[in-house]
């Protein structure tokens, strides 16, 4: 044998490695949001696909716009595409195509590249586009178009092709289950809430339907099942504890566990790795914070849906937890 | 086939579940590699100080004959493999990719290489520091791949009791069937083996952990258990890196080995199937280590096979005997693919602690891009002894290597789990081996100027 024909590697150990990268849980997650994003496309026709393209469009054109200088693609791992989508699904369906672009750019530009990229964020970008369409544009934000007939797919919305900084055409709207509760105290049937045919953001409808990308997400190991867990337990304890004390002021554990955007944000949001913790016992910490301030703040804030502070909260505390639930090494106390 | 053998859910805490490809080579038999022409034998293949050579150029030396003492405590002796003449002693390419002084010795092609002075021991009459001082001029080193002599890891400190002796027949690296091999085919070494270590060691029982990927191991070890021999078959799930002492020991008894100690703390003493077995040769035969089991196996390699082969033997005449390197090998390992160590000379020499030869190619050695941490916690869930690779990588990319103490990394032992899993493809392990090497550093020239 002679080894001048052969060119060996000289690098170190391990030489063995699974295939999933960071491009294959970001697919992951995009696969377990397509049944949440088809149903916005079914109540909501056209408007549910418009909106997404532009958001995931603005998302990715931020984030081309950043990395371009650096002359790194980093497009092609997913993330941009994912936070676009996830901003879409958390917007109403009437929102003005022009605020959705918007809403990309500041998710990725704000949320993400100014802290140094995927990984460095310390708020869930997708909420924090969502946060700042919510404080710019709160009328368009707070606009619940009605779901449409399917055969109407191609019906668009007043508000849709609005142009910027002109006034807001008036919109035919109806109010969210949480907003009924809140202001009517009027309870949403619960098949409703399960199946999606309530007004609500676009992704958020459905409970049913987010909870099997939750299932397929947990099977494929890619989010962290106690945080969706942790916020539902919660949760639950605590509306129950409320609705014991008085039934007739506040709503039953269960319409707070299926109505508003707590199953997208609980499975979808909270789970983003990179602004949950980093230890298992922080993990359950974060989800119990989430669970409480959600209740808080549907309960007695001003507002009837409170899962995006809830999370950005939560993801402020990240670091802290982080630090006082550090694991115990092997072999110590 | 006891029903058990395939219900254990006796494990460690953590860990992963690599894909083992052990169907290459588990079903083949051990072959016995013929002589070759020359042998290189480095007088340092084991943890300490290197072995002091007794012969010198053109000494007639017959197989199994002594050719360097053990140079201290720490230290064992080194024999020849194989009847021939000494033809140098000089530095030649090491494993470790040094140069190291070795004894290269010619086969005389005309003997039959019988072994020198062949015979059985009787061991029942002699004490603890005879039998210690007999493994020890045998030349016996941990046969896993760590070479840590046997003899100082068979001496129980003074003061300290030792309860249970633990042998280890997990053979967690993916690829490597040397040890199971061994126990279908050497059970009675391995038995004789426990019972002089355990007359050692002065206990009164021994495990045999073996993971359930071996169950006709697990089944023929139960069958063929002498009677008045108190080991305990223990069937362990399948799981990387089941085989570390403190993972092993916490899969058996169900006791963590505390931070910084040694099995011994805690009553423990853990030692390889394979350098088991060595002893129960020794006192069989009077053989003492001149010969190991190899795995030789990977894609790159044409016949992949269990060969038993001198010490001393060269890289490319193992690979040449199992049929040579398919066009596409690009990496060869000594050892497994977790822990193993690459080959870029194919002289060097199979050592004590070479378990396994592994050829890779195109295939598993492309080179992935690397991304930044999203902090999945994969490495965490990972992690056997319960650090965070991942805060630590982002310390050692940031040069904080001080801060890693705090979180404990010279309690990593590069198993690899880390790098494995993340799907960032980090290299975590590169990174911590870079920094420990500089915190011990640091810390020896704190000790000296302090």
């Amino acid at each position: 044998m002679k080894s001048g024909e052969l060119k060996l590697l000289l690098t170190s150990s391990p030489f063995l490695k699974q295939e999933e990268d960071t491009p294959y849980i970001m697919r992951q997650v995009i696969i377990a949001l397509l049944p949440a994003t088809l149903a916005a496309l079914y109540f909501f026709g056209i408007n549910a696909f418009l909106v997404i393209l532009v958001s995931i469009l603005g998302a990715m054109f931020t984030e081309w716009l950043f990395t371009r200088s650096k002359g790194v693609n980093t497009l092609h791992d997913g993330s941009a595409a994912l936070t676009g989508l996830l901003l879409a699904l958390v917007l109403p369906p009437g929102i003005p195509l022009w605020m959705a672009f918007l809403g990309g750019v500041v998710s990725i530009g704000i949320g993400k590249m100014i802290f140094g990229g995927l990984g460095s964020n310390i708020f869930n970008p997708a909420l924090v586009g969502r946060a700042f369409l919510q404080a710019a544009f709160p009328v368009a934000m707070t606009t619940w178009s009605p779901v449409i007939p399917m055969n109407q797919f191609f019906h668009l919305y007043h508000t849709t092709l609005g142009i910027p900084f002109l006034k807001m055409p008036t919109a035919v709207t109806t109010a969210t289950p949480l907003a009924r509760m809140k202001f009517d105290a009027q309870l949403t049937a619960f098949h409703d809430l399960f199946l999606g045919s309530t007004a609500g953001s676009l992704g958020e409808t459905s409970s049913l339907l987010i909870l099997l990308g939750g299932i397929y997400m947990v099977l494929k190991k890619v989010i962290n099942w106690r945080i969706p867990l942790a916020i539902f337990i919660s949760m639950y304890v605590f509306a129950g504890i409320l609705h014991w004390i008085n039934p007739g002021h506040y709503a039953p554990p269960t319409f707070h566990l299926f109505a508003g955007g707590i199953m997208l944000g609980a499975i979808f949001m909270a789970t983003d790795p990179v602004t949950s913790p980093v230890t298992q016992k922080g993990c359950w910490v974060f989800g119990i914070g989430i669970g409480f301030l959600v209740i808080l703040i549907r309960t007695f804030g001003g507002l009837p849906e409170g899962v995006m502070y809830a999370i950005l909260l939560m993801n402020a505390f990240t670091p802290l937890i982080n630090r006082v639930t550090r694991e115990r090494v092997y072999g110590t106390e | 086939m006891n029903l058990l053998t395939f219900t254990s859910t006796k494990t460690f805490r953590h860990g992963i579940h690599p894909r083992d490809y052990k169907e290459l080579t588990k079903d083949k038999p051990i072959e016995r590699m013929p002589f070759s022409n020359e042998y290189v034998l480095p007088l340092s293949q084991h943890l300490g100080a290197p072995s002091v050579p007794v012969v010198k150029p053109g000494d007639k030396v017959f197989r199994g004959q002594l050719i360097a003492e053990p140079g201290g405590f720490v230290s064992v002796a080194l024999h020849s493999p194989v009847t021939g003449k000494v033809k140098a002693i000089e530095l030649h390419h090491h494993p470790s990719g040094k140069m190291v002084e070795s004894i290269v010795i010619q086969t005389d092609p005309f003997s039959p290489q019988t072994l020198y002075h062949e015979h059985e021991i009787e061991w029942q009459d002699l004490t603890t520091q005879e039998l210690l001082i007999m493994i020890q001029n045998g030349g016996f080193v941990g046969l896993g791949g760590a070479a840590f002599p046997t003899h100082v890891k068979l001496s129980v400190p003074e003061g300290k009791k030792a309860q249970f002796l633990i042998v280890n027949g997990v053979e967690c690296e993916p690829y490597l069937t040397s040890d199971h091999r061994l126990m279908l085919e050497n059970y009675e070494n391995v038995f004789l083996g426990i019972r002089i270590a355990m007359r050692i060691l002065d206990v009164e029982k021994a495990y045999l952990g073996i993971e359930m990927n071996k169950p006709d191991a697990i089944e023929l070890m139960r069958e063929k258990m002498p009677p008045d021999l108190n080991c305990e078959v223990v069937p362990l799930q399948v799981k990387y890196p089941q085989g570390a002492e403190k993972m092993l020991t916490e899969a058996v008894l169900n006791k963590e080995i505390p931070s910084g100690k040694l099995p011994i703390d805690i009553h423990v003493i853990v030692n390889n199937v394979g350098t088991i077995a060595g002893i129960g040769q020794l006192f069989r035969f009077g053989q003492p280590l001149i010969e190991r089991i190899v795995t030789v196996t990977g894609p790159g390699i044409q016949r992949p096979a269990n060969l038993m082969v001198p010490i001393g033997t060269r890289l490319e005449d193992v690979l040449e005997y199992c049929g040579g390197l398919k066009d596409n090998t690009r990496q060869i390992l000594f050892g497994g693919p977790m822990m193993g160590s690459p080959q870029v000379f194919l002289d060097v020499p199979i050592m004590k602690g070479t378990s396994g030869i592994l050829c890779l190619t195109d295939y598993e050695v492309k080179v992935r891009e690397e991304y930044p941490c999203i902090r999945c916690l994969r490495c965490v869930d990972a992690c056997p002894v319960y650090l965070n690779p991942s805060r630590l990588g982002a310390l050692a990319k940031k040069r904080q290597y001080e801060a890693m103490l705090d979180y404990h990394i010279l309690d990593c032992m590069e198993c690899g789990s880390c790098s494995y899993v993340c799907p960032s493809n980090i290299p975590l392990v590169q990174r911590f081996r870079v920094a420990k090497a500089l915190l011990r550093e640091q810390m020896a020239k704190q000790k000296q100027t302090g």
